[in-house]
């Protein structure tokens, strides 16, 4: 896309660089419950986008319109320029470029943690068993759990799951991982072992969006925070300007709430 | 017990033809049950919608009145599997245990199906794999563990459902006991006997596979 067409699309993004997810007007309703209205949001390539708000907010809905786990009733989403489809093969194909990790890690119980990290890319990418199962060793021991990879997801900790959670999803080689309250399953003292692993990966240039309650990490890696409230977006900004001077009443109030200590 | 041990022939083919009936039934109900289940889970509403609809029709029906549509109505449609008689009425009779029993698997799986949390799917669908595979390699592997009792009470009752056949022509326990009763008119206690210790023996090895599967499903 050229600059030109940038500079007059809605969509550009403040740092200019090529969308990469682009959610326009997404509706979506829960029964009488309006979780989602017209959000408007666009990721670019390499960007690491948080999204913070009160519980309630629609932010973790948000997250998941976008590899389509909650259908949207309104609006578009298009991936790296694709529109989402339908239920099917296509969708199938256009989640294995999308990663997601989930607030209870969702680890396939039956088997073991290498098992999970190899599963999709032999069944979906076509990865011989040896290649796959080479790569997911460099995954895991990316992630710091290379010694758990025999054993079943149940005697990991909570923050091990969560970090071979992460593995799982990365084997896949994602265009964009998104992560729907990854840390808050998890006791405080195995946080930041998840948020260091997250850390690496914004680090690394992966496009994230992280719906988190972690302001720490959010001021350290994201290049812009995004703020909801009754399923809309009501700021979009650069961490240090949202932290230190939000604009909206309904952001300064949830902030002083949970900034306190 | 004499009665039984003069015509143990009889009795044995009796034996027998349950047997066949039963293995022939259980198979057919496995695969056609797990077919529906999968319909019942599908993404498409259509599918789901056909399960859901030939669940609900044929489990309301009286096994009975299946039993008779087939033996009957299916030479009428002109649906015939072969000339000889005796097998033409098997096939009926397995038929009709087949799409009775089906619905009863069926629920028995998606019971099964609804024990396994539902973030083991969403993470099987958010890596790429397709509805098949999401339930081939990710649910159901987890489902067998809850899915074993409960189908392990459908199949009893399918082997006693077996009886029914004798009213299509197929020579099983209840037919057997039926003549062993015209020709010993004097011995229908020790028949009835008799033919209630087959069906619980019979039972019983049922039992004695379903409690091992359970087992190597708990432990595996």
């Amino acid at each position: 896309m050229s600059d030109q067409q940038r500079s007059t699309r809605s969509g550009a993004t403040p740092t200019g660089r090529r969308p990469l997810v682009v959610l326009e007007g997404v509706d979506k309703h829960f029964g009488a419950l309006h979780v989602l209205k017209a959000v408007d949001l666009t990721v670019a390539h390499g960007e690491v986008v948080v999204v913070i708000g009160p519980s309630g907010s629609g932010k973790s809905t948000l997250c998941r319109t976008i590899n389509r786990l909650e259908t949207i009733d309104g609006g578009r989403i298009t991936i790296d320029g694709a529109e989402l489809p339908a239920e099917g093969k296509e969708l199938a194909q256009l989640r294995a470029d999308v990663g997601m990790v989930f607030q209870s890690f969702n680890l396939f119980a039956h088997k073991t943690v290498r098992e999970n990290v190899t599963l999709g890319p032999t069944k979906v990418r076509g990865v011989s068993a040896a290649e796959a199962k080479r790569r997911a060793d460099a995954l895991l021991d990316r992630v710091g759990v290379a010694s758990q990879a025999d054993k079943y997801p149940a005697q990991l900790s909570g923050g091990q799951q969560q970090r071979v959670a992460i593995a799982r999803a990365l084997a896949m080689e994602p265009k964009v991982m998104l992560f729907d309250e990854p840390t808050s399953a998890l006791d405080p003292e195995m946080i930041n072992e998840v948020l260091d692993v997250m850390t690496g990966l914004a680090k690394d240039g992966m496009t994230m969006v992280v719906v988190t309650h972690e302001m720490g990490f959010a001021r350290r890696a994201a290049d812009r925070v995004v703020f909801m409230a009754d399923g809309q977006i009501l700021e979009d900004a650069e961490p240090e300007t949202f932290f230190t001077a939000p604009r909206h009443e309904r952001s300064k109030d949830f902030l002083s709430k949970i900034l306190t200590h | 017990m004499q009665v039984i041990v003069d015509n143990l022939d009889t009795f044995g083919r009796g034996v027998w033809g349950t047997v066949v009936l039963f293995l022939w039934g259980t198979a057919g109900s496995l695969v056609f049950g797990t077919l529906l289940a999968v319909l019942r889970v599908a993404p498409s509403a259509a599918m789901r919608a056909a399960g859901t609809a030939y669940v609900n029709l044929v489990r309301n029906t009286p096994l009975t009145l299946i039993m008779v549509f087939c033996i009957l109505g299916l030479p009428i449609l002109r649906i015939t599997f072969t000339e000889e008689v005796g097998t033409q009425y098997r096939i009926y009779a397995v038929l009709a245990l087949v799409a009775y029993t089906s619905c009863f698997v069926c629920e028995a799986i998606r019971s099964g199906i609804n024990t396994v949390p539902v973030g083991q799917a969403e993470a099987a669908r958010a890596i790429g794999l397709p509805f098949g595979q999401v339930l081939s390699l990710v649910v159901l592997p987890q489902a067998v563990k809850a899915v074993i009792p409960p189908l392990g009470s459908v199949l009893i009752a399918m082997l006693k459902n077996t009886s029914i056949a004798s009213a299509a022509s197929n020579y099983e326990l209840i037919s057997a006991m039926r003549n062993l009763i015209e020709q010993n008119g004097n011995a229908v206690i020790p028949i009835l006997l008799g033919i209630t210790v087959a069906y619980v023996l019979l039972v019983a090895v049922v039992s004695a596979v379903i409690a091992l599967l359970e087992r190597a499903a708990v432990t595996a």
